[in-house]
């Protein structure tokens, strides 16, 4: 049976026809829409590589039927960065060397953003460790992600200070 | 993945007559069921999304001083939920020490209360399972159990029950609103899920095309905020189940414990509640003796199921630990490691 | 597939040469806006999606395959079994170099260990090949499988690792026992371990005609070249392999595995392009594991701490159908200086897949048990650790007698000591506790690993425009080759790193050799240097053999490259631009080619290791047996650092591998079915990010003029050495508990209170 369904993805409208129920948001980025930054790690929800935000909140989208989440607003890497300029998120993980291999990076980043909007964490680099616990690094790139993190908040509060003064 | 059909009912009533056909289940975030799934663990013919039904989102403080969950809040909403956490600090502790940031955002709770062991033989489908396929045997018995069953288990099934957040909320008398064939109904959390026995498939003591639809804390369960702990030793710091886990809840009056709550997780097939434990506090002084001595009657019953006595002396430490933890007070602040022991230090007495 | 564009980042520091700066990855931007392209994100016009069906038991044979079941599903286009495949020109189990290893391409029934695979389903989308794949509900006939350490008999290897002897004697090991005041005698036990790659194996493959065209992770483009061209017996011009960027190789994707061929195989069964990804617990099988062992360590000291006998046991396991045994015990061959020293192997054969290299092979799994042991004599010697390895220091290779290439490891102890504030560290175990009651441990671990260099070649270009080219089939899975073999390049072609075209990551390059043994940036870096110096004394030789260049007359030893420019070197007002040099000679490009290889005469002479000291401080609850490292220091010598902020990365990686062996990993196996319980990522502990603790590396300065033209020894294993006994030994110093079987459980740190 054939489902009609509608995403919002890096903030442009696309209809689908989904031809299978059991497509993954994760299946459907990468392999029908060929969105291919966001990686498949394990499939399972155990390494956070397929980190995407659905309305502005971090979720596993390998753990995510696409057909259930009509109408959602979804973000990935590939909507991060306007045009040539990078997300500070993005820049500050190059400053800090927050990866090695790379895979797991646009689920690290999708999840630092995900995680400053939930605005837990703060500056305390012990909660910003648990808050990315979610997302494995297989590289051991946390001290740089960490770092990382930090950087793209204290930038980013003070763009939106400059903004807001 | 097998294939099935998806249906996305209007109301909770087509909702329900949906999922009360054979092979259906229902399905929310489905961040366990689609785990589930793709491990051919689980082969449902007939998905029945509940994800855009109204009314099961909100949290709802009721007129009596309880509280009402909808089964679609995401753990993470619930957590973070200043009130909520101010009220029932050790059930925000406990969501926020289970999986992941990601996971939490997606997953509902109550699916968090329908979620389904981590036994590996569960998982294994290559392996015996009475939870699996009913009378085809257990395979946990006599090989890799040192995760598994220290209360309640049978020789039929020596599973545990995974969750984090259930825990404090069996020791706070939650209590769980199903709609079903029958219409609205309501049980106490603690009799959701059911031990073994001889029927392990039996998990809960949910009919055919029940759905929870909310979970409801008693006016009583905001009377511990003062002193309300959860703790959880794990094989890492985060993002891994619980070896053993403890909530503890004190109502301390004029220097006496008027009140205990304590239950335990990690160590059967159900969140465990501790009743005789509870017992013994009631009325005494906070001391380390009487948390000793409770500890050891919470696990008066315990046996191993394998290679896994360690789990039962381990149980009592953290039950002992938790209670003088909760008399501490609860932190003003949760601790940036959830249910940790590396964040175990109490803060300051809650006001 | 277009080419590579790779981006200077813009937060690069930069400060005027190329070799020891701490550039940023120049792939960076592909990698964190999505658009670096690994071996799963291509797909080919047609493509279809293969899915691979494994065996769930470990021993016996496939009596059938519900073929049909799986035909049925919608979308599913064949299946493909050893009834119905495509042939192979060669039999897969013909082991044609030592480089080649025995794979299952569904040569039979035959089932030799859990997770092998047994078919491939092959659908128009990957929901329905994934479906296929459990419709064809395999039946077996079971045979007992061979599970653990003592399966079987034993029996000596005839070599371990790559080719080292099995056994080795120095002195007389027993005499040396005997005569000691102290003896230690302990046994440790280190578990499977599973590389698990962030990136799980993926090939996406096109035939056309009888060329082929792969994308696919591989850490050794040239061998895995050679391995597909006689696999399927076509030349080695028809086959192209793009692998411009791994998603984490750690050894197991160095050497071609019988994933990748099937999805060969596939594509050419249905004519059409075919992708084919492992699933996660795919990859606990087919694909390579770090062997169990169990190490027993018979150390002797002196009464003043000196050692008398240093003799090293390892019990490891193979396949029951191929060799490769962990060479646990050759880790007792360097560090301490024990006049009589005797290590040795022995193997049992289990149904598993065959181990591989894993990230320090042998070094990990024997360092360990080395630096646990070395830990408990210092105790019954009533010395400080540190105090005692000092004590140890070898100054000569102790198992060979040879001199070191260089070795500042005792700079390594110092530095790193007084970074960690060692000097404080109570003697006694169960002394140290924290504010909040925490058990505090220190322990030590030193690290090492052989300084290797492998053969490569190079083709260095200078362009009509005075730009540079430089080719090479290097592999990038995360050490930063793209960036640190730019900088070697960069400073090799006398140009700006900007003004150099580094290509690198396909198979059409010259043989950058394999990306393993910290080896590659050592290896490629060397042909590197050498191809840069071979072209610049090429367009030497144009310019000062013609009279009309300012240089006539300078002779090749005469000039210096430096910016773009030609320099005399007794004179540097003279002085003429690559791009004249060309212009005046009419060439459009002149190229030169280069090797890097080791030099036998070098090795013959001397011991080439690195060397670290790793310093791991744990707290451990008192009465919960918790344990998290709360902070660790490494301090490394490796010879000459390309890119330091590169090098940091990879020796933190290195620590957070140490920590893990010690407290994490372990694939866990029913010993009745022999099946991993554990095959995912949720059960199989790596660490998060929670459990790694503010890291602290000091590179110490280490010039060494023998292992290579540019003295660099590699970095990519030496951090996981050290460090994993060193958080070990910090659990003991915590709790005064000696855990010898890893990783270590919270049940054995549950002590009386």
């Amino acid at each position: 049976m054939n489902h009609s369904i509608s995403l919002t993805v890096n903030g442009a409208r696309r209809d689908f026809v989904l031809d299978d129920p059991r497509v993954t948001l994760l299946d459907l980025l990468r392999e029908r829409l060929h969105l291919t930054g966001t990686k498949k790690g394990c499939d399972r929800g155990q390494c956070g590589a397929c980190t995407i935000l659905v309305d502005g909140k971090r979720i596993n989208s390998c753990l995510a039927l696409a057909i259930s989440h009509d109408g959602a607003d979804i973000l990935t890497i590939e909507g991060v960065a306007r045009g040539d300029q990078l997300h500070p998120m993005q820049a500050a993980f190059i400053a800090h060397d927050g990866f090695q291999c790379g895979f797991c990076t646009p689920g690290q980043i999708m999840s630092a953003i995900g995680m400053m909007s939930e605005a837990q964490a703060g500056n305390d680099p012990e909660r910003i460790r648990e808050c990315m616990s979610g997302n494995l690094c297989r590289c051991g790139a946390y001290a740089g992600i960490v770092d990382a993190v930090l950087d793209a908040q204290g930038k980013m509060d003070e763009t939106n200070q400059r903004r807001s003064a | 993945m097998k294939q099935f059909d998806y249906v996305r009912p209007a109301t909770v009533t087509e909702a329900v007559a949906a999922a009360a056909q054979p092979g259906a289940v229902y399905l929310a975030a489905g961040t366990n069921l689609l785990d589930l799934m793709k491990g051919n663990i689980s082969r449902p013919d007939r998905l029945v999304d509940v994800t855009h039904l109204e009314g099961l989102d909100g949290i709802e403080r009721l007129a009596d001083g309880g509280l009402r969950i909808g089964a679609l809040v995401s753990n993470a909403d619930l957590a973070h939920d200043a009130d909520f956490a101010r009220s029932y600090p050790a059930v925000a502790e406990a969501l926020l020490s289970g999986a992941s940031a990601q996971l939490r955002n997606a997953a509902t709770v109550g699916g968090n209360l329908l979620q389904r062991t981590r036994c590996a033989y569960f998982y294994d489908t290559a392996s015996r399972c009475n939870k699996r396929e009913a009378g085809s045997g257990c395979d946990a018995r006599d090989d890799e159990n040192r995760g598994h069953a220290v209360l309640g288990w049978s020789e039929n099934c020596i599973a545990t029950h995974p969750s984090d957040f259930c825990v404090p909320l069996v020791a706070l008398d939650a209590v769980v609103e199903i709609e079903g064939r029958n219409g609205r109904r309501e049980i106490a959390l603690e009799a959701l899920h059911r031990l073994p026995g001889d029927a392990p498939e039996r998990e809960s003591a949910l009919e055919p095309g029940d759905l929870i639809v909310a979970v409801r804390l008693p006016p009583a369960a905001s009377g511990f905020a003062a002193h309300a702990r959860y703790l959880k030793v794990r094989e890492r710091t985060s993002y891994a189940f619980a070896i053993v886990s403890a909530a503890a809840a004190l109502r301390i009056e004029g220097g006496r414990i008027a009140e205990a709550r304590l239950a335990l997780g990690g160590v059967a097939a159900k969140p465990w509640r501790a009743r005789a434990a509870e017992d013994v506090l009631r009325g005494v002084a906070p001391t380390a003796d009487a948390f000793q001595e409770a500890a050891w009657r919470a696990l008066t019953d315990a046996k191993p199921s394998g290679d896994n006595a360690f789990k039962i002396e381990l149980a009592r430490r953290i039950v002992a630990r938790a209670l003088s933890l909760a008399a501490a007070g609860t932190p003003a602040r949760l601790p940036a490691l959830p249910a940790s022991l590396f964040a175990s230090t109490s803060g300051a007495i809650h006001a | 597939m277009p080419e590579l564009n790779l981006t200077s980042a813009p937060a690069h520091l930069r400060h005027g040469s190329n070799i020891g700066q701490p550039l940023t990855r120049r792939d960076g931007i592909l990698k964190v806006t999505g658009h670096a392209t690994y071996a799963a994100d291509n797909h080919p016009p047609g493509m279809l999606f293969a899915v691979i069906a494994v065996s769930r038991i470990a021993h016996g044979r496939v009596t059938s395959l519900d073929v049909a079941a799986a035909k049925r599903h919608p979308g599913v286009v064949d299946v493909m079994t050893p009834d119905h495949k495509p042939q192979l020109a060669i039999d897969p189990e013909i082991k044609t170099n030592p480089f080649v290893f025995r794979m299952e391409a569904l040569q039979s029934n035959e089932v030799r260990y859990a997770n092998q695979p047994i078919a491939v389903v092959i659908a128009e989308t990957l929901e329905a090949a994934t479906e296929g794949a459990v419709l064809l509900a395999p039946r077996y006939e079971t045979l007992p499988p061979l599970v653990g350490l003592d399966a079987g008999e034993s029996f000596v290897p005839p070599v371990v690792g790559v080719g080292n002897p099995s056994e080795h004697h120095r002195g007389d090991v027993e005499a040396g026992l005997a005569s000691a005041e102290k003896r230690i005698d302990a046994t440790y036990e280190t578990p499977p371990q599973y590389h698990n790659a962030m990136e799980p194996h993926a090939i996406v493959v096109q035939w056309d005609g009888d060329s082929l065209s792969v994308d696919m992770p591989t850490q050794g483009l040239k061998l895995s070249l050679a391995r597909i061209a006689e696999l399927f017996g076509i030349a080695h011009d028809k086959i192209h392999i793009r692998s411009p960027f791994l998603g984490g190789g750690f050894g197991s994707k160095g050497l071609m595995g019988g994933p990748p061929v099937l999805g060969i195989m596939a594509a050419k069964l249905v004519g059409r392009p075919v992708k084919l990804v492992l699933r996660r617990e795919q990859m606990y099988g087919p694909v390579g594991h770090r062997a169990p062992t169990r190490q027993r360590l018979r150390i002797g000291a002196d009464g003043a701490g000196r050692l008398t006998a240093l003799d090293h046991h390892a019990r490891t396991v193979s396949s029951t159908f191929d060799d490769f045994y962990e060479p646990a015990a050759d880790a007792s061959h360097t560090l301490y200086a024990a006049p009589a020293i005797r290590t040795s192997h022995d193997a049992v054969r289990v149904n598993t897949g065959t181990p591989l290299f894993m990230r320090a092979p042998g070094e990990a799994t024997g360092s360990i048990a080395l630096e646990s042991a070395i830990d408990e004599m210092a105790w019954a010697c009533g010395m400080d650790p540190l105090a005692f390895r000092l004590k140890n220091y070898a100054e000569r290779e102790p198992i060979s007698g040879k001199p070191f290439s260089s070795k500042a490891l005792r700079a390594c102890y110092e530095q790193g000591a007084a970074r960690f504030g060692w000097a404080k560290r109570s003697l006694q175990p169960r002394r140290m506790r924290d504010d909040d009651g925490l058990l505090v441990g220190w322990g030590l671990g030193t690290a090492t690993f052989p300084a290797l260099m492998f053969q490569a070649d190079a083709r260095a270009a200078i362009r009509r425009d005075g730009s540079g080219v430089m080719e090479i089939g290097a592999h990038d899975m995360g050490q930063g080759a793209w960036t640190a073999l730019a900088q070697i390049a960069a400073d090799a072609v006398g140009l700006d790193i900007d003004r150099v075209a580094f290509k690198a990551g396909t198979s059409d390059l010259p043989d950058a050799g394999i990306a393993g043994g910290s080896a590659h940036t050592a290896t490629a870096g060397a042909a590197i240097h050498s191809a840069g110096a071979a072209v610049i004394a090429k367009l030497a030789d144009l310019a000062t053999n013609d009279e009309r260049s300012p240089l006539f007359g300078a002779g090749n030893a005469g000039v210096i490259a430096r910016e773009g420019r030609l320099i005399r070197r007794d004179d540097e007002s003279r002085s003429e631009s690559y791009a004249e040099i060309l212009a005046r000679a009419g060439l459009a490009e002149i190229e030169a080619r280069g090797t890097g290889a080791p030099n036998p005469a070098a090795m013959e002479e001397y011991a080439m290791h690195a060397h670290g000291a790793v310093f791991a401080e744990v707290k451990v609850d008192p009465e919960l047996g918790q344990v998290r490292v709360s902070r660790m220091v490494g301090a490394f010598a490796a010879g000459r650092i390309v890119n330091p902020l590169m090098v940091q990365s990879q020796l933190f990686g290195g620590m957070i591998w140490g920590l893990s062996f010690a407290l994490h990993e372990e694939a866990i196996t029913d010993r009745r079915t022999g099946r991993i319980m554990n095959a995912n990522l949720g059960e199989y502990h790596v660490p998060v990010n929670a459990d790694v603790p503010p890291l602290d590396v000091i590179t110490v300065e280490e010039h060494d003029p023998h292992v290579n033209a540019l003295g660099i020894k590699g970095v990519g294993e030496i951090g996981i050495t050290g460090s994993a006994g060193a958080v070990a030994n910090a659990v003991w110093h915590a709790t005064g508990v000696r855990v010898r079987k890893f990783p270590i459980r919270i049940e054995e740190l549950l002590t009386q209170r």
